[in-house]
């Protein structure tokens, strides 16, 4: 019998994975928003996303919902262990998914949905590198159920990756807006970009260097052989793609940048996975002790095996009917 | 009470008033899109200009709606995990694939569509932005379909068994579960629902610029429209919600006693109590105004059947009666008020005056929100009823709720009333603007009003006209 379990932990992870990076620039946006111009060049800013925002965010309630039908105890646990940054993060998510319409319906108070439409993004980010962080250095369980208290997810370490996913997603914003822009707006999204990939660096770096020793099981992971094959390569690889990302931020193509972002967030994301694997909830629960029954996932997967064929066709659909460039004047 | 059951109550309260929220915005916009639909078809159909005028109207103002709606129902998905884990962990085998189910085939479906439904119509052929539309219509149908399943599998629980760790796992086939005894009745009684909801508001505003005198051929139009749909929906709910009451009668009859305010069981004929002052400490109605025998009559369709009361049921296990009470007795009252709406729009058309008797119009107006208020006295009948169980007569819901400590659960629920209050009160007031305007001759098109981009993967020009 094929092993379902680990096909739904593959699904899970790419529906977060999309999520994060299809998502990650539209937030990135919302967090560069104020360093852009009132007027067109906001507006412009705000049209290189408006049309795809939706479609991205509903990743998030394909890898929410996922998570309570495949491994519903890892649902059980997780969310009340991070309820305040959860939240927080639905709560920005309101404030900036209504700015989008908002902004344009009424004029006279522009000013605020631009604010919401920062202020919104900010925390969501904030509060989901805070979750990856807290997830990372471990949780509370006894019994089936979350036991610590309601800011046991509050650290050093938890703050520092929130900085670092908004610092991340500003990147993979400023990339995207290279891409799809032109003029002003196109030119302080480079500058930014020039910023921003250093201080993505550092980040990532700093929050590398702090994982291992969260826990045993990370250190043993990155640090004994075969993982310290990876370990060796890793950096290799992650500062051959951060130069290509930096030689198309200074001159190169104009989707350089932005594929380069992509590829950087792979990476981390694949390290992430090697840190993790097999575990849901990092260094506590497997994914074979939350999963589901197998009749739940089979009748699961026979759905997510024709539909989500079907959802990426024509997502890919929408951005090529909408390939090349926003100008001030919108698509052309 | 002690610190876990405020914690509970808390729990409860941030619960009811975020689904309440939610589900404001698909009441009205599960209705509507079938409405642009229709409107869109008869427009290619018939090629009059006044539908598609009027489609593009009510498109500006779907579109905001669903705005809303995503980010509420983006709220929704979590509160199950956040507020309710024992739930989640218990009940996920079983209800966790059908929500599944709903994001792959429902929202997404949406999403894809809804950018060539609102900005499309100049890039697509005019078959292809239909079938946009309608796809949009059938999404949010079936986006009904399976929230509405999940829900009556917690009201009528079967097709399941406990596994070693105490989870409801599927047993059987899971056609069982998705068409458990109560989905049917739930689903048609909640979709027309939707239907009357949108009917009301768009004669609500009918009226409005009727009694403005602003009575383009559009405005015309529309408040027709709505009131053929309430003459002709309005006597079918009446029935279907009877129908419901039976079937609820059959599989939660502490439920219908609450309805009913019966305390005490009739062996021979109950009465069926119109008004009271339903007092559960005592378990007894004061003040009750009753008609003998009727309520035997409605429920057993015989005047002297026995009918069983809340002394039946132990005290623990009833409902809470005086909310139920009152929840089932305004949205009957909004039923017969809608009946009786759809009635006169009838004689004043036979009558030809269907555009001039101002008092009706008046009432048209003053019903246009009463389908909101219906729907929510309609569910809070169906949730509060089924307590004091989350999975009927299987999981209480004291014992379902997450061990969140109370400031937590205080400062949530303080800041999504804050939230929801600041940002929703802002969308109505939107709403309330784009209606303000009459439709009319060379209706504007969603991307000359500027690029209100709502949900949508499918981008559109971008430019502010
Ligand atoms: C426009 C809205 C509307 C109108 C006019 C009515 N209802 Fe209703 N009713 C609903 C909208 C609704 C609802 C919101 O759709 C509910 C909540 C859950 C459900 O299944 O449907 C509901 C629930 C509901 C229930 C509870 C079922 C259960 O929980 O098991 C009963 C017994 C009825 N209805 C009966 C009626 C009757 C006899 C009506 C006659 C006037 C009526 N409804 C009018
Ligand atoms: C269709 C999907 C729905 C599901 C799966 C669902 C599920 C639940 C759950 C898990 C609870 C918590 C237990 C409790 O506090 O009693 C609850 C309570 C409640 N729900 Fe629903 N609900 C749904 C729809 C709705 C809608 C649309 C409304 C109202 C518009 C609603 C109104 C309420 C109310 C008022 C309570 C509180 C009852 C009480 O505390 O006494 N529900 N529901
Ligand atoms: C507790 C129960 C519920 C949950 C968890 C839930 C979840 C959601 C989510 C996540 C969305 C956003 C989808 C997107 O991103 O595009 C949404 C929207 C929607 N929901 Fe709900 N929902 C609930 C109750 C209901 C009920 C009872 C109905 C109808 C009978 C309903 C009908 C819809 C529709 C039609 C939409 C599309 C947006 C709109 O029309 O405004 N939902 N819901």
């Amino acid at each position: 019998m094929i092993d379902l379990t680990v096909i739904w932990a593959v699904i899970i992870a790419v529906a977060v994975a999309m999520y994060v990076l299809m998502d990650g620039f539209d937030l990135g946006i919302g967090i560069l928003f104020p360093g852009f111009r009132v007027g067109k060049e906001r507006d412009q800013a705000m049209n290189a996303i408006a049309p795809v925002w939706d479609g991205n965010e509903t990743w998030l309630v394909l890898g929410g919902g996922g998570l309570l039908a495949a491994f519903p105890l890892a649902y059980a646990i997780i969310l009340p262990a991070l309820y305040a940054p959860l939240i927080a993060m639905l709560l920005g998510l309101v404030f900036r998914g209504v700015a989008f319409e908002f902004r344009w319906r009424d004029p006279a108070h522009r000013r605020y949905w631009d604010a919401a439409f920062c202020l919104g993004s900010l925390v969501a980010t904030f509060a989901q590198g805070i979750t990856l962080g807290a997830l990372l250095q471990g949780i509370t369980i006894e019994g089936r159920a979350y036991a610590g208290s309601w800011w046991e997810w509050l650290s050093g370490f938890s703050l520092l990756t929130g900085f670092a996913l908004v610092v991340a997603y500003a990147l993979l914003g400023a990339a995207w807006l290279i891409w799809k822009t032109e003029g002003q707006l196109h030119d302080d999204a480079r500058r930014y970009a020039t910023w921003l990939l250093p201080a993505f660096l550092l980040v990532v770096g700093a929050v590398s260097l702090a994982t291992p020793f969260l826990e045993e099981q990370y250190h043993q992971r990155w640090f004994q052989w075969p993982g310290l094959l990876v370990t060796a390569i890793m950096p290799l690889l992650f500062g051959g793609i951060a130069l290509t990302a930096w030689e198309g931020i200074r001159r190169g193509r104009d989707w350089l940048p932005f594929a380069a972002a992509l590829g950087l967030f792979a990476l981390t994301l694949i390290g992430l996975g090697i840190s993790i694997w097999p575990d849901v909830i990092p260094g506590r629960v497997t994914i074979w002790e939350a999963a589901a029954p197998y009749s739940s996932q089979l009748f699961m997967l026979v759905g997510a095996a024709v539909l989500v064929p079907v959802i990426l066709a024509y997502t890919a659909w929408a951005y090529w009917v909408f390939r090349g460039k926003v100008g001030e004047e919108g698509y052309h | 009470m002690t610190d876990a059951e405020t914690a509970l109550l808390l729990a409860r309260l941030q619960f009811a008033f975020t689904v309440s929220f939610h589900f404001i915005f698909p009441a009205f916009s599960i209705g509507l899109a079938s409405y642009l639909a229709v409107l869109e078809g008869l427009w290619l159909k018939t090629g009059k200009d006044a539908y598609l005028n009027l489609f593009r109207y009510w498109l500006k103002i779907f579109a905001v709606t669903f705005a809303m709606g995503v980010v509420s129902g983006i709220v929704m998905s979590y509160q199950f995990g956040t507020n309710w884990s024992v739930f989640s962990d218990r009940a996920g085998p079983v209800i966790g694939p059908l929500m599944a189910y709903e994001v792959l085939t429902a929202f997404f479906l949406e999403a894809g569509f809804l950018g060539v439904m609102l900005f499309g119509m100049n890039r697509v052929g005019r078959g292809l932005h239909f079938t946009a539309t309608l796809m949009v219509a059938i999404g949010t149908a079936i986006s009904a379909f399976w929230i509405l399943s999940v829900n009556s599998w917690m009201q009528t629980p079967v097709g399941w068994a406990y596994n070693e760790v105490g989870q409801f796992v599927p047993a059987g086939s899971w056609l069982d579960i998705i068409f458990n005894p109560s989905f049917p009745y739930r689903l048609v009684h909640t979709v027309i629902a939707a239907y009357l909801t949108t009917a009301l508001v768009v004669g609500g505003v009918g009226a409005w610029h009727l009694l403005g005198r602003r009575d383009t051929p559009e405005v015309r139009k529309m408040f027709s429209m709505a009131m053929w749909m309430l003459a002709l929906v309005a006597p079918v709910q009446v029935f279907v919600g009877d129908l419901h009451g039976l079937n609820t009668l059959e599989h939660q009859p502490a439920k219908v006693m609450a309805m009913e305010g019966h305390y005490q069981s009739h062996p021979d004929g109950a009465p069926l109590i119109l008004f009271g002052i339903p007092d559960s400490d005592a378990q007894t109605m004061r003040w009750s105004v009753e008609i003998p025998k009727l309520s035997s009559l409605i429920l057993k369709h015989d005047l002297n059947a026995p009918l069983a009361g809340l002394d039946t049921v132990p005290r623990e296990d009833q409902p809470p009666v005086g909310i139920v009470f009152w929840s089932f007795r305004i949205m009957v009252g909004m039923g017969v008020l809608m009946l009786t709406l759809g009635l006169v729009s009838l004689l004043a058309r036979t009558r030809r005056k269907l555009y001039d008797w101002r008092w009706l119009h008046r009432f048209a107006l003053v019903m246009g929100p009463a389908g909101f208020v219906a729907v929510i006295a309609g569910w809070v009948t169906t949730e509060v009823g089924r307590q004091p169980w989350v999975i009927y007569g299987l999981l209480r819901t004291a014992d379902a709720v997450s061990p969140i400590a109370t400031p937590a659960v205080t400062g949530s629920l303080i800041a999504f009333v804050i939230v929801y209050f600041t940002c929703f009160a802002a969308g109505t007031w939107y709403i309330l603007k784009l209606m303000s305007h009459a439709p009319a001759e060379g209706e504007s098109d969603v991307e000359k009003e500027g690029p209100i981009r709502t949900a949508g993967i499918t981008p559109a020009p971008s430019v502010e006209r």
